[in-house]
């Protein structure tokens, strides 16, 4: 059963050099514990996008966390680009593996399977493609004439991180219409969430409910964290911060301007 | 400070974009994209039956499988129109969402690729969107392809680029030349404007270009009516453009 411990020994288990996998800004990100992550000093991650990343990978670039990322995009969305990534890409302090967003799914689909590798389409003659030595172009055995198609590898993360809002005692968690983060808890070894609320009730018990819980069977921990994925949103919870954001993507603009912003978001 | 000139852009390049999505079935707007997605629900006004689908947009979203199944529902066929924006596009088609100057070292460097990898290989109807018509985003050659605007025989390719809208101009992609071909220029704007500011060649009619359709008096009143009140959850500050509050 997986135990509900706080925050810090939640973000305790990601160990350095561990490959970390996380949703996209609008889909249930655990900021608070980036925030315990970076106050930790977690170093040297393997970041993947799932299938993209924003706020939170431009913080843990920053914070000189990363030394691997795997993502489709980085952006601030409307707040414009990420602004320390941005850098980190052209002064080459981190590697880069761009991918393109059903690739991420169709590698985390591969995992949750136990299959070596899930076949896509598209990708055929691009630059994607030829930064990627990990993906391979294979002649569709069954097929009668010539068919090439890309194999995506499976993306087994060591761990999975994200924020919902509710869990119950027993460690099942509901994540509502975010079902990537089902497939990404089906492909971790370890799955980490953080939640808005710990309830009282089985929340396999409610039907309703039910297709949308990632049972506790794929779950490593859970710790409280009201409004943790602020100043992202929550959906169906609380929308993003837009002053906050707006005030990122400015300030993180210099090292310098970064430095400052993280000291007090840090506290 | 939003400007009258920018809310009547934003008018124009909706009813443009609506104009190349007429007849399709289905349509989808990927995340950030407020002039697309404005776009797409006039195209949804002026034929009620086209199903449409708006990422970041909760009240037009019906997708239950999670972030993947937008790109399931494309490999399958099932799409038949789709928006990209790209920092750069070439003459080919090619698009480059990654890129300035070197992989390894960039100038620029941009979010990523997105969905394109897959998307521009298999949704039909493919309108690339740049609103910024320059040398600097319509170029000879792209630095990074994130997608291709062609394949060759064998490979399976049923999708593709098959308008380009920008500022300035909309061009039709002809893929048995694999070449863009001036459809039309905006009012305002010149051939020769138009031919300075684009990289690349492309094919072009002889005589005076058509020009490009202004939105009627019932398209704006949609796109400042019931549009803009669809677009508040998505995109508050476009929609407030859009009214002129």
């Amino acid at each position: 059963m997986p135990e509900s411990v706080p925050l810090d020994a939640l973000v305790g288990r990601i160990r350095d050099g561990q490959s970390l996998a996380v949703p996209s800004d609008v889909g249930g990100v655990s900021m608070a514990a980036t925030r315990a992550l970076i106050r930790r000093g977690v170093r040297r991650l393997h970041l993947i996008g799932v299938p993209t990343s924003g706020l939170q990978a431009d913080l843990l670039i920053g914070a000189g966390c990363v030394d691997l990322l795997e993502a489709s995009a980085v952006s601030l969305a409307e707040h414009g680009v990420a602004p320390r990534f941005t850098d980190a890409i052209r002064s080459g302090a981190i590697q880069m593996r761009d991918a393109t967003c059903p690739a991420v799914h169709a590698g985390l689909v591969a995992a949750e399977k136990g299959v070596p590798f899930m076949p896509i389409r598209g990708l055929i003659g691009s630059d994607l493609l030829r930064h990627r030595p990990d993906w391979q172009v294979i002649d569709n055995p069954l097929a009668a004439e010539p068919d090439p198609i890309v194999l995506i590898p499976a993306i087994r993360p060591d761990t999975v991180l994200f924020h919902a809002p509710l869990a119950d005692r027993a460690g099942n968690v509901w994540v509502g219409m975010r079902r990537e983060l089902m497939v990404m808890a089906h492909a971790a070894r370890e799955t980490l969430v953080t939640v808005e609320r710990i309830v009282d009730t089985d929340l396999l018990a409610d039907p309703q409910r039910a297709p949308a819980v990632v049972p506790s069977l794929y779950v490593s921990a859970v710790a409280l964290a009201p409004k943790g994925a602020w100043p992202l949103a929550l959906h169906g919870e609380y929308a993003a911060d837009d002053e906050c954001l707006r005030a990122y993507a400015k300030a993180a603009r210099s090292a310098q301007g970064f430095r400052d912003w993280l000291d007090g978001y840090l506290g | 400070m939003a400007t009258l000139a920018d809310r009547q852009t934003s008018l124009f390049l909706a009813s443009a974009l609506a104009d190349v999505f007429r007849g399709v079935p289905t349509l989808a707007i990927g995340a950030n994209s407020p002039i697309p997605a404005a776009a797409a629900l006039l195209a949804q006004h002026r034929e009620p039956s086209m199903r449409v689908s708006i990422l970041g947009s909760p009240a037009h979203n019906p997708y239950t499988n999670g972030g993947g199944e937008l790109f399931d529902y494309a490999a399958e066929g099932r799409l038949a129109c789709f928006v990209l924006g790209a920092l750069q596009i070439d003459g080919a088609g090619n698009l480059n969402l990654v890129s300035v100057g070197d992989y390894d070292q960039p100038t620029v460097r941009y979010p990523g690729s997105f969905g394109s990898g897959l998307l521009y290989y298999t949704v039909p109807r493919v309108v690339v969107f740049r609103e910024d018509h320059s040398p600097r985003a319509l170029v000879e050659r792209v630095d990074f392809v994130s997608a291709t605007g062609t394949s060759p025989p064998g490979v399976y390719r049923p999708g593709g680029p098959a308008y380009l809208v920008t500022g300035k101009a909309v061009f039709r992609f002809d893929r048995e030349h694999a070449q863009f071909a001036l459809q039309s220029v905006h009012p305002g704007h010149t051939l020769d404007e138009v031919m300075a500011a684009t990289g690349f060649h492309f094919a072009c009619a002889d005589g005076v270009p058509a020009v490009t359709a202004l939105p009627s008096e019932q398209d704006c009143r949609w796109l400042t009516g019931p549009i803009a009140d669809a677009l508040l959850g998505g995109y508050p500050e476009f929609a407030r453009l859009l009214t002129g509050d």
